[in-house]
């Protein structure tokens, strides 16, 4: 251990910011200072802001700087690490650290699945175990039955954060049960509800809590091989787990006789291609079969029926990222945090025109308000908030009156604020609803698989009427028209996709009902946002 | 020109990682596409059909599926915008135009110099520094369209990318 360590955000955000070419110039400059033995420098994941530059923490010092040039490195090498002097105008105001690392014990923020995210070395298994990793594998194996395992999984009441909420113990109790000759564990790691990225950063930062959870499960349900299927676009999240995953069977914590145990679990990465409907469980193990990502219809579920017909555990990231550290901890551990029905942590992707950009981790039961003001720093350039969407692009589109709803998985049926992924997208009094209707039905279309008519010409339908409203050519009665199409194609749909187009459309329509209706028979948009043509009528010149 | 050896040898190469008999089309057909730049031309696609024991139509219909998958050659480089809603409403859509504008091109077209390909994109879950762009595999964030123009003219010098 050297006296100085200096740690560097390295996630994907941070690299967009030249976090790779800081590194790289902040190892150059401690070699031409002659710092070598002094200084260590640590790449970890992130930190938790982005908009501010590359976050870089120098210890013991306990000072945290936003880097934005190569300049800014220069000068912390030259004056703070030879000098010991830091550099004031870089750092980061006490006041603001609070609310983005764990290191003080902050009102709000409890991190358990961001944990060891931005705290250590993603790509060492030993920084990893000296965090107590696996711990809750050897705890697993060697003090707990299966049933146990179940047990307190069921008893925490952990639920699916992927968006449905579907609880966990009973998902892996169902497979369980199932009696067949093979079974898997599958970690959805498709990421790709648009504003969600708090899976990649998981994978980045802390890729070994993943991989434990994915083989302790497999130990609870009698499964011996696990895929993680990722995003194809998600190459830093693959590179990291792919090394995880190759330590972990140096270490003995994948493979045969696990830790000299009896058990025994195969786990390997697969890559998606390029489709949004691949985060459907049945369509993503279609796709690990080697198909089209096309959902399946259900029931069968993928407990009984799932990869290759076999009983399958489909897990999100976050899901199995919390699992470790409930078996360490306990059920009623995990159950202090959080709300009744929803017990535990949600990570949180602030998105869209908030100041601080990024992932929070706080209890379930968290307003709006606290997440885009107290997380978010309120709106960028002191503009007005106009609207949210929460929960993601199958989310919902709320105004400022609901921001003092506690979003958790009930908050959807009690309030119409759903939490989906855990998209914040805060969008300011610049947007126009119709505009974002448009958008957000244009991305259904497109990712509509076609599998099924409801879905397929529901959206097509849709996306045609709000291109029309946006041109200035609506209709009175589209409105009434875009409420039924929501609502067939929700009813008539086969999967989650279809399913959910209500959740958006619905909510958009009926509380910017007003802006729709201003949009009708206007000659310009009314927020100056859409731009409206004459409609084509045959003139003659 | 499509070497038969090579492509047997890449499709080989990930068979060895399968856990199960049929999980390893989609991984071979990323590989393939890797060795070739930017498409999966119809010769390998076939070598790969072979190699695996999967009828033909059915790799075709895999490779069609996918957006990241192209049975067409496509520019040297290609960018990918992202048309969702957190780049949307954080100027996205000023990038979108201003990469039309500058290349000449709509969505999945190809510059006549064959150097670019421009096509929409999902979330890439960057949103943390959103509007963003891909360019074959590299990442671009916080664009403004004068970073835009900046980057498509540091292409064309045949400057890197970064």
């Amino acid at each position: 251990m050297k006296p100085i360590l200096v740690l560097v955000s390295v996630d994907s955000n941070s690299v967009l910011l030249g976090a790779k070419q800081f590194v790289n110039y902040l190892k150059e400059a401690i070699e031409k200072y002659n710092l070598k033995d002094t200084v260590d420098v640590l790449e970890t994941g992130s930190m938790g802001v982005y908009t501010q530059g590359v976050v870089m923490a120098v210890f013991p010092d306990d000072v945290y700087y936003s880097v934005r040039s190569i300049e800014d490195v220069e000068k912390i090498v030259s004056e703070h690490l030879l000098k010991g002097r830091p550099v004031l105008s870089l750092e980061i105001p006490r006041e603001r650290l609070k609310l983005i690392v764990e290191r003080e014990k902050v009102t709000e923020e409890v991190r358990i699945v961001l944990r060891n995210v931005g705290v250590i070395d993603p790509r060492s298994i030993d920084q990893y175990i000296a965090r107590d990793g696996y711990f809750a594998l050897h705890k697993a194996l060697f003090e707990m039955t299966p049933e146990q395992v179940i047990q307190t999984i069921k008893e925490s009441g952990l639920r699916g954060r992927g968006g449905a909420g579907f609880p966990t113990g009973l998902k892996w109790e169902f497979t369980a049960k199932a009696k067949a000759d093979q079974k898997y564990v599958v970690c959805n790691a498709d990421e790709g509800e648009p504003g969600t990225f708090k899976d990649r950063l998981i994978m980045e930062g802390d890729p070994h809590s993943v991989i434990e959870a994915m083989v302790i499960c497999g130990y609870a349900v009698g499964a011996n091989k696990g895929y993680i299927y990722i995003r194809g676009e998600y190459y830093g999240s693959v590179e990291n787990v792919q090394k995880a995953i190759k330590d972990a069977y140096e270490y003995g914590f994948l493979g045969k006789n696990i830790l000299g145990s009896n058990f025994s679990f195969d786990l390997t990465v697969r890559l998606g291609a390029g489709a949004y409907v691949c985060g459907e469980e049945t369509a993503l193990l279609e796709s690990i079969e080697g198909k089209s990502g096309r959902p399946r219809l259900k029931p069968p579920y993928p407990p009984t029926h799932g990869l290759f017909g076999k009983p399958t555990v489909i897990n999100n990231v976050e899901t199995f990222a919390n699992v470790p550290q409930i078996i360490l901890n306990g059920a009623n551990w995990f159950k202090q945090f959080g709300t009744k029905g929803s017990p535990g942590t949600k990570v949180f992707s602030l998105v869209g025109n908030v100041v601080r950009r990024g992932i929070v981790e706080v209890p379930m039961g968290v307003t709006v308000r606290e997440l885009i003001y107290k997380f978010g720093g309120g709106l960028a350039g002191g503009k007005q908030l106009y609207m949210v969407q929460t929960g993601g692009t199958a989310g919902t589109f709320i105004g400022i009156d609901k921001l003092d709803v506690p979003i958790d998985y009930d908050s959807f049926r009690d309030h119409g604020v759903s939490i989906g992924s855990g998209v914040i997208l805060a969008m300011d009094e610049d947007v126009c609803p119709v505009d974002v209707a448009l958008n957000t039905m244009e991305f259904f279309e497109h990712e509509s698989c076609g599998k099924c008519t409801p879905c397929r010409e529901g959206t097509r339908l849709a996306v045609e009427i709000l291109r029309r409203m946006s041109k200035g050519q609506g209709k009175k009665e589209d409105l009434d028209t875009l409420r039924q199409i929501a609502i067939v194609t929700q009813e008539a749909s086969l999967c989650g996709l279809g399913q959910s187009i209500n959740v958006p459309l619905l909510s958009i329509v009926d509380n910017f009902r007003e802006d729709f209706l201003a949009h009708i028979g206007a000659t310009s948009c009314p927020r100056g946002v859409c731009r409206f043509e004459k409609p084509k009528v045959k003139t003659k010149v | 020109m499509v070497d038969r050896e090579t492509v047997v040898k890449l499709v080989r190469s990930v068979k060895n990682q399968a856990l199960e008999e049929r999980d390893m089309l989609i991984n071979a057909l990323h590989q393939i596409q890797n060795y070739f730049g930017n498409y999966i031309p119809v010769e390998a696609a076939q070598l790969v059909a072979e190699e695996l024991n999967v009828p033909e139509s059915k790799v075709y219909e895999v490779l069609t599926f996918y957006t990241m998958f192209s049975t067409k050659p496509r520019g040297k480089y290609v960018i990918r915008v992202c048309v969702n809603l957190p780049c949307h409403v954080t100027g996205g859509r000023q990038i979108v135009e201003t990469l039309k504008e500058t290349l000449g091109i709509d969505f999945d077209q190809t510059t006549k110099d064959g150097l670019f390909t421009l096509e929409k994109t999902s979330c890439l879950g960057l949103c943390g520094v959103a509007p963003v762009i891909m360019v074959n595999d590299e990442y671009y964030g916080d664009l403004t369209p004068k970073k835009v123009k900046e980057l498509i003219e540091r292409l064309k010098a045949g400057g890197d990318a970064k």
